[in-house]
């Protein structure tokens, strides 16, 4: 045995609750799940979810797929809003400390498992990393039908056409897809997918991803996943293809042009902001010398980082 | 009296059941996530019986008593069904469509892929998982793989398997997304090969 194994395994013992909190029969039941989840890319699996120590909503389903990939040696990041300092993402990632002993970090680069809230991170993710998405709404079709027996018949049968509708009819009362957030893609040329609720900007990237894909909700208990380099499509129509959202400016603190930026307002004179919603992103950039127009003056930063997480992304 | 725990001639499991479990999960995750890459079992068991450690392996990783199990002729032995039994607590079925995991050990004579349970258009996940267990993962003809997992298309070379195999397998493919998944062993090795992959001779 190696070291990390023994040490994790020594405090194990000590402690009322299994490494990683959920019990081996848990993990084992959540595991066959990831790996049918995977022979079939955006099929929602359903799994028995068990009780965590938060509440629905505070990513139970993304906890509990990662109680179970996570081991000793695994190095973790958290992000709510693309913010590793969010509250959410701090207790989260508190509590794997807690219960499995095992390193976290920030960087995107440096983590093995990131868990994630509404953002896929901006750096390009690489083999052997996972991304776990907490998902709050799995079933794309739900708007449309808000009985489960009919959208699983309807994901069996692969009837779709109301969502094309749905989308469609936002271009008749808005001449464009107003849908921002958890806009629906096809996996694998088979099932409509809801990519959690993440911004549509990061659509493309679920596409054909060197990392593993894995989406947990936990209220509605569903598992499902996207594996390494799999065809991922947002629905759209001929005459008015899917695009992500763009901004005029760049970040006013890294100057980035390719990141999704929040608008904030300054606490101080009503100034507006833009800055990259993925902190760790922004803050590498700015470590590396990158400077925004407003040359990332520390009281800014200051003034704007706790203001960013009550403001949160929307789009424009 | 009945011994129910006769562990007379038991094989040892993991040496440290949480960890070597999940190192394993994570390698059996890897080889769903890279389909067609042969990956290496770190916390491999000593064989069982006609098991392979790699075979034993994963049953220790992903069944229990909520998995019935399939054994074919080759592993049908109660070295095995005590193995499985006792670290595992798996009931066993003798109907290849009722099993979660079905375990061959000789795939020259195992049933044909059809005779698995290969789920239901509302629940495809129900359907067979084989741990099919070769004499080698490479040196035998090679088939090209596309489908997730996969960048453009590899070439896997599995020895050992029935010469109806892709045949069957192309069927099997047709069915997506139901259809029977397959785990391929040999050693302390293995290889995924998910419903969703298609294979050309
Ligand atoms: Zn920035």
């Amino acid at each position: 045995m190696t070291g990390p194994h023994d040490n994790a395994a020594g405090r194990s013992f000590r402690q009322p609750y299994n490494f990683a909190y959920l019990d081996e029969q848990s993990k084992r039941m959540i595991r066959r799940c990831i790996l049918k989840s995977m022979a079939v890319p955006g099929l929602q699996v359903p799994f028995g979810s068990r009780e965590m120590p938060l509440a629905y909503g505070w990513g139970t389903g993304g906890i509990q797929v990662t109680a179970s990939v996570i081991g000793p040696n695994d190095t973790l990041k958290v992000i709510d809003q693309g913010a590793d300092d969010a509250t959410n993402a701090v207790s989260i990632r508190r509590f794997f400390k807690r219960v499995a002993g095992i390193a976290t970090t920030e960087i995107t680069e440096a983590a093995t498992i990131i868990q994630t809230r509404h953002r896929v991170p901006e750096t390009p993710l690489k083999e052997g990393q996972i991304i776990v998405y907490q998902v709050p709404s799995p079933e794309p079709l739900r708007r449309l039908e808000p009985r489960d027996s009919e959208t699983r018949k309807m994901h069996a049968y692969a009837e779709y056409g109301l969502m094309s509708v749905e989308l469609y009819e936002d271009i008749a009362r808005f001449g464009h897809i107003a849908t921002t957030n958890s806009y629906p893609v096809m996996t694998n040329g088979r099932y409509l997918m809801s990519p959690s609720p993440i911004p549509k900007f990061d659509n493309p990237k679920i596409a054909n991803n060197p990392a593993i894909q894995l989406f947990g909700a936990g209220r509605e208990k569903r598992i499902y996943a996207v594996p390494p380099y799999t065809q991922v499509q947002s629905l759209d129509f001929e005459d008015h293809p899917f695009r992500v959202q763009r901004w005029r400016q760049c970040c006013s603190l890294c100057g980035a042009t390719d990141s999704y930026l929040d608008e904030i307002v300054m606490s101080d004179k009503g100034r507006r902001m833009f800055v990259c919603s993925d902190t760790d992103y922004c803050t590498t950039r700015r470590n590396h010398g990158h400077l925004g127009p407003d040359r990332g003056d520390p009281a800014d930063i200051e003034l704007l980082l706790p203001s960013k997480i009550a403001t949160g992304s929307e789009s424009r | 009296m009945i011994s129910v725990l006769d562990t007379a001639g038991l094989e040892p499991g993991f040496a440290n059941p949480v960890f070597d479990s999940q190192d394993t999960f994570r390698r059996v995750l890897d080889a769903y996530a890279y389909v067609g890459r042969p990956q290496t079992l770190v916390s491999a068991t000593a064989a069982v019986g006609p098991l392979d450690p790699a075979t034993a392996a994963v049953c220790l990783t992903l069944a229990d008593c909520e998995t019935p199990v399939w054994l074919d002729s080759r592993s049908n032995l109660p070295s095995v069904r005590k193995y499985l039994g006792f670290h595992c607590g798996v009931p066993f079925v003798d109907s290849v469509e009722r099993s979660t995991f079905a375990i061959v050990a000789n795939p020259m004579t195992m049933p044909r892929l059809a005779e698995f349970n290969p789920g239901t258009e509302l629940e495809p996940q129900v359907s067979t998982t084989i741990v099919v267990q070769v004499p080698s993962l490479n040196g035998g003809p090679p088939v090209r793989w596309r489908g997730p997992g996969i960048q453009r298309e590899v070439s896997v070379d599995v020895d050992g398997l029935a010469s109806w195999f892709w045949e069957d397998w192309e069927l099997n493919h047709e069915l997506y997304p139901s259809g029977v998944d397959v785990l391929f062993t040999s050693g302390n090795a293995i290889i995924a090969l998910p419903r969703s992959i298609s294979g050309e001779i």
